[in-house]
């Protein structure tokens, strides 16, 4: 075990541990937006800078998604410092995401009432990358990926419409921290829509109450991944034993 | 080609080199580097072939295709020899000439001379040319000595002698503490001391270990590295073969981008010849060392010259760049500990371990030892590569090497470090050049990137034209650089296009912190010093420009006017360049008219008026 302060707070954590969990796990919030417990960190959104001291004594901002937690490091995750670069980075996307109601309270929360700069309309996404990862690391299709670069940088499917990979399970609805990913189902389709891409899948129907309860694709996809027999996605979760 | 066995094979072959050679036999050398190239060497090379074949002569005389010489602001460059005459800018058409005059008849030709502009003296050996006799050429000194595929060329001028040191008689530990004594910092523009990095991976865990040349270099204007690689690629490799001896890696990568086909060129062809010849690949030598090498090509992106995402790029993966908390010396290339160094870098290495750490001590500053290449480009007379020790004055750089700005135009900064350098005005050009010195007043060594600025030169539209360059070349992962950059160049072009507010300079300097603090990679962290340089030292341009709606140096087009003086006598030259036909001839020796309706702020008129009647404000 590791022993560090954060906030003036003495905690522990378990040595590789990264100073946001360790922060979240003492009860102390750092704002974050590209961090997700599931996923391996990526350190995009940089809304969790924090100020550490180190036991040598050197001071500097770190990103605290990425950066392990150390015997004797002084963590501070408000000083004036990180707030007024929390502010300046929340501005940016809120003059990028001007409707996005999750970037709106977030703003509001630290102190930014209206953006700067110029609204633009981008949808909302904030180009965090949860849903890329998502589909990589924990479903395992890539079906998505972050194209172009810089300002042109955006979330699609390869070539834009190349929507073979997918599966329809919705990780990357579920997962966007800014509902930038919508996702519907209705009858027998489920319709996921996002920045670049609308995609529709047939719903296989429990064949004891009759309700749809998930894309055909996904079931083939664990049935042939966890090699399970055929027939055995017949019914839904609520109707098996 | 036989494999050397031993290092007495290697030592008995190049003493057979060199005693083949007689240093008074009649050489001519002809630069072949990119920038000679450009100016068309390709044709003098085939025109010396031609003519000395018709002569007669090619038993008798050698021709030797040289790397960049660094003066390419006169080049074509030939090289006479053993005199060692210069004859600059030559083309085709010269070549008959210079071989019965010069070569045939050992008489000079005056016309290919040299002349410096200054004192009007003519030139006939390099070392008369004050632009090489003020220089310190160690590591660009091979380049004019030597063609960049031969392999005996090295040889003969004393290369792998260090490598052949470095195996037989010395141990891993002591070339390590060579370099770390030597205080090598490295090239790429980080400046961190390299034996302490070659430390670092040498002690991580992890097998195996690698080293990677980075050869991405990606700044306009410079040509540092290029040339390097170009011209005098074994130097490299040799420098590779060494760190990888100290480090204990027996696999390295060079990562070139691929807009350098000259550079792939020949250091594939030199991978190829130290294979062949035993000098790299299993058991070097004999001495039971391997070391293998191999080269990458990179797409030219500006952002994988970073090293987190270049090693990314090199595993194949898209070039992005990750947090550096834990070093990539630890945990680099695979997960693996990778030490990565830049061209100038591990091209210093053999000049460090032929000669020792104290004799490299003797050169540069207390912080910053050894020499440094530049590209020295932009508002100077002499355009090139320039080599000088640290601590040589911004001002001997740019005036005595450089030979100060043309057409008798003011100096007002120098830019150093590349596009997130920082730009130096005219007052501090007798800052030292070396890595704290340059940190000090804001800007970088950066990779040595040099560029010189004149009084015509808009310093907002300078801060916007690399503001502009970096938000092209951010990737785009992390929130400050890709929407910071973009945010910044909409404010420098509000600036420049004359709809500035009071509060752009503090909205520029707030977002810049941001970068600085809070970007992901060195790309953006650095972004901001072109703005924050130009505001910290030419605030007044930027108020002129928000206050005023004025740009004094006469560049932002929206909010300059063109307008003809009374002087004007009417000589019609301006008339016959306007592409809008804003200009009418009214009367003989009468000043012309310039219809404002019609003006497109192109300048053509300005550029082309020789009595400066043309008016800009």
């Amino acid at each position: 075990m590791v022993t560090l302060t954060i906030d003036g707070k003495v905690v522990q954590a378990e040595e590789g541990t990264m100073l946001l969990d360790a922060a979240t796990a003492n009860g102390i919030h750092i704002p974050a937006l590209c961090a997700h417990e599931s996923i391996s960190p990526y350190g995009a959104c940089r809304l969790c800078m924090v100020e550490i001291k180190t036991s040598s004594g050197r001071e500097r901002l770190v990103t605290s998604c990425l950066y392990p937690v150390e015997e004797g490091l002084e963590v501070k995750t408000n000083t004036e410092r990180v707030l007024r670069n929390r502010r300046t980075i929340i501005d940016l996307l809120l003059a990028r995401c001007p409707e996005s109601p999750v970037i709106q309270e977030m703003a509001r929360e630290l102190g930014v009432e209206e953006t700067s700069y110029p609204a633009e309309d981008h949808g909302n996404c904030i180009l965090c990358a949860l849903c890329v990862r998502a589909c990589e690391e924990v479903v395992g299709v890539s079906a998505i990926s972050l194209v172009n670069r810089g300002v042109e940088r955006e979330m699609a499917m390869p070539f834009y419409d190349d929507t073979a990979a997918c599966i329809g399970c919705g990780s990357c609805a579920y997962i966007c921290p800014t509902e930038a990913i919508k996702m519907e189902d209705s009858g027998d389709t489920r319709t996921i829509t996002m920045p670049n891409n609308v995609v529709e899948f047939k719903l296989a129907k429990c064949s004891v109450c009759g309700a749809y309860f998930a894309p055909e694709k996904q079931l083939e996809y664990i049935a042939r991944k966890a090699g399970l027999e055929p027939g055995f996605f017949d019914r839904c979760m609520d109707c098996r034993d | 080609m036989s494999r050397l066995g031993s290092p007495q094979e290697l030592e008995a072959l190049r003493q057979s080199l060199v005693q083949s050679r007689d240093p008074n036999r009649r050489c001519v050398t002809i630069c072949g580097g990119t920038g000679c190239v450009a100016l068309l060497s390709g044709d003098v090379i085939g025109a010396f072939r031609e003519e000395m074949k018709e002569r007669g002569l090619d038993s008798e005389v050698d021709l030797r295709v040289t790397g960049c010489r660094g003066f390419c602001e006169r080049g074509p460059h030939v090289v006479i020899h053993p005199e060692g005459i210069l004859y600059q800018r030559v083309k085709q058409k010269d070549v008959p000439e210079i071989v019965s005059e010069t070569i045939v008849d050992g008489k000079t030709i005056d016309r290919l001379l040299y002349v410096d502009p200054a004192s009007r003296q003519k030139a006939v050996h390099e070392s008369e040319v004050p632009f090489y006799s003020k220089q310190y050429r160690l590591v660009l000194d091979g380049n004019a000595r030597i063609s960049p595929d031969s392999l005996e060329d090295y040889l003969a001028v004393g290369g792998y002698a260090a490598m052949q040191k470095a195996l037989t008689s010395m141990s891993p530990l002591e070339v390590l503490e060579e370099v770390k004594k030597s205080g090598l910092r490295g090239r790429g523009g980080g400046g961190f001391p390299a034996g302490r990095k070659w430390e670092t991976t040498r002690n991580a865990e992890g097998e195996p270990k690698y080293i990677i040349c980075n050869c991405d270099e990606g700044d306009p204007g410079a040509f540092m590295d290029r040339s390097l690689m170009e011209g005098n690629p074994h130097s490299i490799l040799e420098g590779m073969i060494i760190g990888a001896y100290a480090i204990g890696a027996h696999e390295g990568f060079i990562y070139v981008r691929n807009e350098y086909p000259l550079a792939v060129l020949h250091a594939e062809t030199a991978i190829r010849q130290a294979v062949e010849r035993g000098l790299l690949g299993d058991d070097i030598l004999g001495t039971g060392f391997s070391c293998h090498i191999r080269i990458n090509r990179g797409g030219g992106a500006f952002v994988c010259g970073e090293s987190t995402a270049l090693m990314a790029s090199l595993e194949g993966k898209v070039g992005e760049p990750r947090a550096k908390y834990v070093h990539t010396s630890e945990r680099g290339l695979w997960e693996k500990p990778t030490n990565l160094n830049n061209v100038e870098t591990w091209a210093n290495v053999p000049l460090i371990i032929n000669n020792g750490s104290d004799w490299y001590r003797g050169i540069g500053t207390e912080g910053s030892k050894g020499t440094k290449i530049f590209s020295l480009v932009g508002k100077v007379n002499n355009t090139g590569l320039v080599e000088v020790p640290m601590g040589m004055t911004l001002r001997e750089i740019v005036m005595d090497i450089g030979g100060g700005v043309p057409k008798g135009k003011r100096l007002k900064a120098v830019q150093t470090g590349g596009p997130s350098g920082g730009c130096i005005p005219e007052s501090l050009l007798d800052t030292p050049v070396d890595f704290d010195e340059l940190d000090r007043v804001g800007s970088m060594m950066g990779s040595g990137g040099m560029i010189v600025m004149d009084e015509t030169n808009c310093m907002v539209d300078i801060a916007k034209y690399f503001i502009s360059f970096l938000e092209g070349e951010s990737c785009g992962k992390c929130v400050p650089c890709r929407e910071g950059l973009k945010r910044m160049r909409e404010i420098l072009a509000d600036i420049t296009e004359g709809r500035g507010q009071e509060g752009d300079i503090e909205r520029l300097e707030r977002l810049s912190e941001t970068l600085l603090d809070c970007a992901l990679c060195g790309l953006g962290n650095t972004a901001p010093n072109p703005v924050l340089t130009t505001i910290r030292y030419f605030r007044d341009e930027y108020e002129a420009h928000i206050r005023d709606r004025r740009c004094p140096a006469g560049v932002c087009k929206a909010l300059i006017t063109y307008s003809i003086a009374e002087t004007c006598p009417g000589c019609g030259l301006c008339v016959k360049v306007c592409p809008q036909g804003a200009i009418t001839l009214v009367e003989k020796k009468k000043p012309v008219v310039l219809d404002q309706s019609k003006c497109i702020k192109c300048g053509a008129c300005y550029d082309v008026c020789r009595l400066d009647a043309v008016v800009v404000k």
